[in-house]
Parts: C-alpha cells; structure tokens; sequence
C-alpha cells in the first residue's frame, strides 16, 4: 500500500526497518523536533536526533545497583537497550525555564510571561515505564485544579512513538508497578523491533498520518503473535519484584523506624534518585537581575527533597537530618503519592537503583522496612 | 515560530504570574514586626478572601514569600499583611515605602471554618505572629459577634515587645471578647500574666461540648494547645490548626509544602486536626 491509504487508529502495520527514517523526515518536515536516544558522555542519554544512524544501534547499559556501564554489543537492534540516565520529563518539565520577567517601571514593577518558542517534540522510543511516568506528571501539572500552562504547552503538543521492551536490566521493576513492559496506552505510535522489521501500533490519528507516502503492510496474525511472544518473553525476563499492596499504610507505621537511621547512614543526600526519577516533579524558583536591578527573570529550577534548603523556613529547616530526607522521598513516592494522587509514584524503572552512587535500592529497603515489622 | 502566537494567550493565563499590588500604608507592630497594607492595582485582580487565607508576595530580584492576610475581610481591596523580618525576602521589606508596587498574587489556602464555629464557643489560641492570620477571624467574629457564642482569645509572645495589635485590645475587649494574654518573658513594665499560653487554658472552664478551638502558632505551642483541648474533653475534629512550611508555588507544584499527603498550600494552611493527627508533631517529618 504505497502512500494510498494511511492505517487505521489501533491497527498494527509492518514497515521495513529502513523505512523509520522516512516517519523520522516526516516529523521533522512537520515541524517537530526529534528526541531521542543517542550514545554520549559514556552512556546512553535524550538528545536531539534526525536520523536512525544516531541511535544507540550496538549499544547496551549494564546497569546493577549503583552502577550503570555503557557496553558494546553485535546487536543489529535499533531499540534493544534499557533506559538511561535521562527521562521525558527533561523536555516536558525541563530543569530550568524562565517564567516571566518584571521590569522597573517608576517605583513600581511591570510582570511579563516569558513565552516559550520551543518547537513541538516527538519522542521517539518512549517506554511503557516512561509513558506512566509522563502520566503521573500530568496528574501534577495539568490534571488538577490549577493548570502549569509551560508543561501544558511542551506536553499538548509532543508526539510519542512508543517502544515495547525486548531488553531488561536488573534494575527493572514495571511489572511489580504495573506499569509495563508492554505499552498499553498514551502513545501516537508504539513500535516493537522484530528481528527483520518494526511492527508499529497506531495509537492515534497522529500517528496514524506519519504514514503518507510511506510503504507499510498490514500485520499478518503472524507477526501480531511474534509481538505478543516478544513482550511477553520481556516479562518473563523481569525477576526484580516489589510488593506494593501493603502502601501507603506499610510506610506510615514505620515512621519512626530506627532503620531510617542506618539508611541514612548510607545516603549521601546528593539528589541524584530525585533528579533520574522519571515522576519527582519538585521545583524551586529563582529572580536573578541585571546590575542595575531594573530587570529580572524568574527561573523555574528542579529541586529535590535531598537538599537542606528545600524545608527552610524562618527558625530552620524542618528537615534537617539526611534521616528525614530520604524518609520524605521514600515515603512520598510509594505512599503519600497513592493518596495525593491515586496511583504510586514509582513507576519501576529502576533509575534511582542503578544512579545511586552507594546503591541504595529502593525496592530492597522497601522489603527490609516490611520485614522488620510496625514501629 | 508560528507556535509562539497560538502560545500568548496560555502564558496569560500563568497562575505564577504575579500581579502589581501597591502599598497603601505601612504600620510598624512590634520590634521587627511591620504590616504593609497592599492592594492590586490591576482591574481584573481577584477580590475578596476568607479569614486564615494567604498571598504570594514577590519583590523582584530577591523573592517570593507565603504570607498571611491579617486585616478584615470585610475590606476586601486592601490586604494587611503582618511581617516579620526574619529570611531575606521579608527582611527587604524593611526598604519597602508606601507608594511602591511590588508582585503579589492570591489568595490563596483553606481558611478557618467559620460557618462551623456559629452558635459555638470560639477559642482563639495563639502565639506571636501567629495572630496575624486569626485577626480577620477576630474582626469577623466582632461585626456578627450574635453568632457565636462565647468568643475567647488566648494570645501570647515571648515578651511583651512580641506582642502585636495590642492597640487593639481594649477594643477587641469591649466589642465581646474575653481576652487573656501571658508573655514567656516579662519586663519591669508588664503587669499580666507570665507563661506559655496553653497554661492559659487552666484559667478558663471551657464547654466541650460546644467548644472550638482555632490556632496558629510554633508547632510545639500548638502540640500543648491541642494536649490541653482535648485533656478538657474537646473533640479531634473541633480543634483546627494552623501550618507553616517553605513554599514555592502555593499551588500544588512545587512540593515543597507537604506534610505527608497534604499540600499545606492546597489542602492547608488550616487544617482539621483530626485529618493531619497521624503527621502532626512527628519529629523532623
């Protein structure tokens, strides 16, 4: 079916591996800019892309806990390698935004929104982990009461071409999360790599029109079976479980463990779990001005739960100790996040395994806490 | 782009865009302690607010601070708000005159229930700039004083330079309100009563069956309020409370404010003891 008909929303269609880079032209053409996964500063990290030769094609991360190696491999596979250091949320919540600026007008100020001209994204190899994680950001941002009209603005117009695991690391954790490995919904296109070719799932009518002009097949019930076989082999694959049923209620009695303390002996407060976490959504703001002070930006910046400054208030911090810090983002992913938001923030990517530096292992501390009972 | 264009009217819409509020006047309260009165001077500013509510006040260049509005609701253009100079952005507003605009936007928060409080006993315990945010309560309570019954304030401060609105008192007193105020610290001038002010509560026989109690102050004064209500048989759910954390955003995206699965900024600043009793006073939490 030569650029006649486009396939419909929910059908899976064959397209020649080759032939992504023509959807990848498509979005550029469209206007979009591409991000994804590319292999830099020894590891495998979101940047922009144009072209299939960009992505980690022979890469692989070993990742263990508190270590995470850049490998080479004979793979031909285009997409068999697991998440990095890098989530989506660097593009829809990025690290750092001007909000607005206020000029000195009189003895007064004038406030200004800073208008964001960045382009529309398409991700490209979204996982299922990724796409809950971009879900829970929603339920943050846009989902609420009061809209983020910076995050509504990147994420309204982003395309996701979504993948299904056919890699695992050790640090995995989806299945225990629900959250994967198959891609169930959330996506505009959701790809998974068979040996000879891509089998594409249309998620919606976006990305359904990537297809003009492009040559694609009808899935036979053949390959449809091959997919299934693939993501159900990645589950299998998955080994790392983590018992939630008991949260938030397992975390609030053990408030006052003393095991807090010996975690804390280990924790290096350094923020790196908060910053890979692909959900941890905190944020401080910053005014820096011009010499003369007539002029000032506001920034909006990630900020994390680990650092000293982030309870301040007048008299001190209310959270002084490393103890109380990690216990605040222990306790707020995997269970103050169920009542605030109806669902765990932890989407078990095993991000925060593998970059932290001691390797403190969210799901084994989870188990220690559970095993040494109510206290 | 042509993206930008389709964008404009979305920015407008940045519940963190600050709007221009001009000071109307300054009042010097106590030693460090001053209100600024502000209003906004933009036409399509909201307008009104609930008693216990808050504004976000950003100077630019330096920051935004979480503050109270202290001064009656039923003026509901200009905002009083009481300050005390203690981090680096209430401490510029010690260069702030009356004239100047600065950035505010609100309000914002969950006020004291004062619908719940009518026909009930009100018990207003609080302590140091702790009254700035029960004053709209207690100017409230004075227009419609026939709604409630009996109306006590327990105020205290450390010494009675602390004190704020004292010149006020007498009114306070004379428009139906019992009045008891102690100070931790007494000087040659002070002829009241000295100790922290959950002692008060032993000079006052309260109904607990038709007692409410509303209080702000230090965590650990409230803790003791809350031991000495409920030690007089006041219900869980007929205490509320008033909490403080470092805010950012003041709506739900910052993180910074949370207490457990509380938001102070959404679900708080009051708060029913009853809904945040499993989080309340834990150490370092």
């Amino acid at each position: 079916m030569v650029g006649s008909a486009l396939p419909r929303v929910s059908a899976t269609v064959i397209l020649a591996k080759p032939a992504l880079q023509r959807i990848f032209d498509h979005l550029c053409e469209s206007g979009f800019q591409l991000i994804g996964p590319t292999v830099r500063d020894g590891s495998i990290v979101l940047d922009s892309i144009r072209n299939l030769s960009e992505l980690p094609v022979g890469w692989a991360l070993e990742q263990k806990a508190g270590s995470s190696h850049l490998l080479r491999t004979h793979a031909t596979d285009y997409f068999a390698f697991t998440v990095g250091p890098h989530s989506w949320k660097r593009y829809l919540f990025p690290p750092q935004v001007e909000m607005l600026t206020a000029r000195r007008n009189g003895n007064g100020w004038v406030f200004e929104p800073t208008i964001d001209d960045t382009p529309p994204f398409a991700f490209i190899g979204v996982r299922s982990c990724d796409l809950h994680a971009i879900a829970i950001q929603d339920d943050v941002f846009v989902n609420g009461s009061v809209r983020d009209p910076h995050y509504a603005h990147r994420r309204e117009r982003a395309f996701i071409l979504a993948v299904n695991c056919s890699t695992v690391a050790s640090t995995c954790f989806c299945t225990s999360m629900n959250t994967g490995p198959r891609a169930r919904s959330g996506f505009d296109l959701v790809l998974t790599e068979l040996p000879d070719s891509f089998a594409i799932e249309i998620g919606s009518e976006a990305g359904s029109n990537v297809f003009a002009g492009i040559d694609w097949q009808p899935a036979s019930a053949f390959d449809v079976g091959r997919v299934s076989q693939i993501t159900q082999r990645t589950e299998r694959q998955i080994t790392r479980q983590v018992t939630t049923s008991d949260l938030p209620q397992l975390l609030y009695n053990r408030i006052d463990h003393p095991y807090w303390d010996k975690l804390a002996a280990r924790c290096l407060s350094c923020a790196n779990c908060t910053l890979v976490c692909p959900t941890c959504f905190c944020s401080t703001v910053e005014d820096s001005s011009n010499l003369s002070g007539t002029h000032t930006k506001r920034t909006r910046l990630w900020d994390s739960c680990f650092i000293l400054d982030f309870s301040h208030v007048h008299g001190g911090n209310i959270r002084p100790t490393t103890k109380s810090r990690f216990r605040q983002w222990m306790t707020h992913k995997l269970a103050a996040w169920i009542e605030q938001f109806g669902r765990s923030g932890c989407v078990g990517c095993g991000r925060c395994i593998a970059w932290c530096p001691v390797g403190i292992d969210i799901t084994e501390e989870l188990s220690a806490l559970r095993s040494l009972g109510a206290r | 782009m042509s993206q930008t264009v389709l964008l404009e009217p979305l920015l407008r819409t940045d519940p963190m865009l600050p709007r221009q509020a001009v000071v109307r006047a300054i009042k010097p309260e106590a030693y460090g302690i001053t209100t600024f009165s502000l209003e906004y001077s933009e036409p399509d500013a909201p307008v009104g607010f609930s008693p216990g509510q808050f504004n976000m006040i950003h100077l630019p260049g330096i920051g935004e601070v979480a503050i109270s509005i202290a001064s009656d609701p039923v003026v509901p253009h200009v905002m009083e708000h009481t300050i005390r100079y203690a981090g680096s952005v209430t401490r510029a507003f010690s260069r702030v005159k009356v004239g100047d605009t600065v950035g505010m936007r609100g309000p914002y928060g969950n006020p004291w229930p004062m619908e719940l409080a009518k026909g009930k006993d009100l018990m207003i315990v609080s302590g140091g700039i702790g009254l700035a945010p029960l004053r709209p309560v207690i100017l409230d309570v004075l227009h419609r004083r026939g709604e409630f019954g009996r109306v006590i304030l327990l105020y205290g401060g450390r010494t009675p330079q602390d004190l704020l609105y004292t010149d006020e008192f007498e009114r306070w007193q004379e428009g139906g309100m019992e009045l008891f105020v102690s100070v931790d610290r007494a000087d040659e001038t002070w002829k009241g009563q000295v100790g922290v002010i959950p002692m008060a509560f032993y000079r006052i026989r309260l109904d607990y069956r038709n007692t409410i109690v509303f209080s702000c102050g230090p965590e650990i004064m409230m803790r003791f309020v809350i031991y000495e209500a409920m030690a007089r048989r006041v219900p869980k759910d007929s205490i509320y409370v008033s909490m403080e954390r470092n805010m950012k955003c003041a709506i739900g995206f910052c993180g910074h404010c949370q207490v457990g699965p509380s938001f102070i900024c959404k679900q708080g600043p009051i708060f029913r003891f009853s809904a945040i009793e499993s989080f309340f006073g834990k150490e370092e939490f």
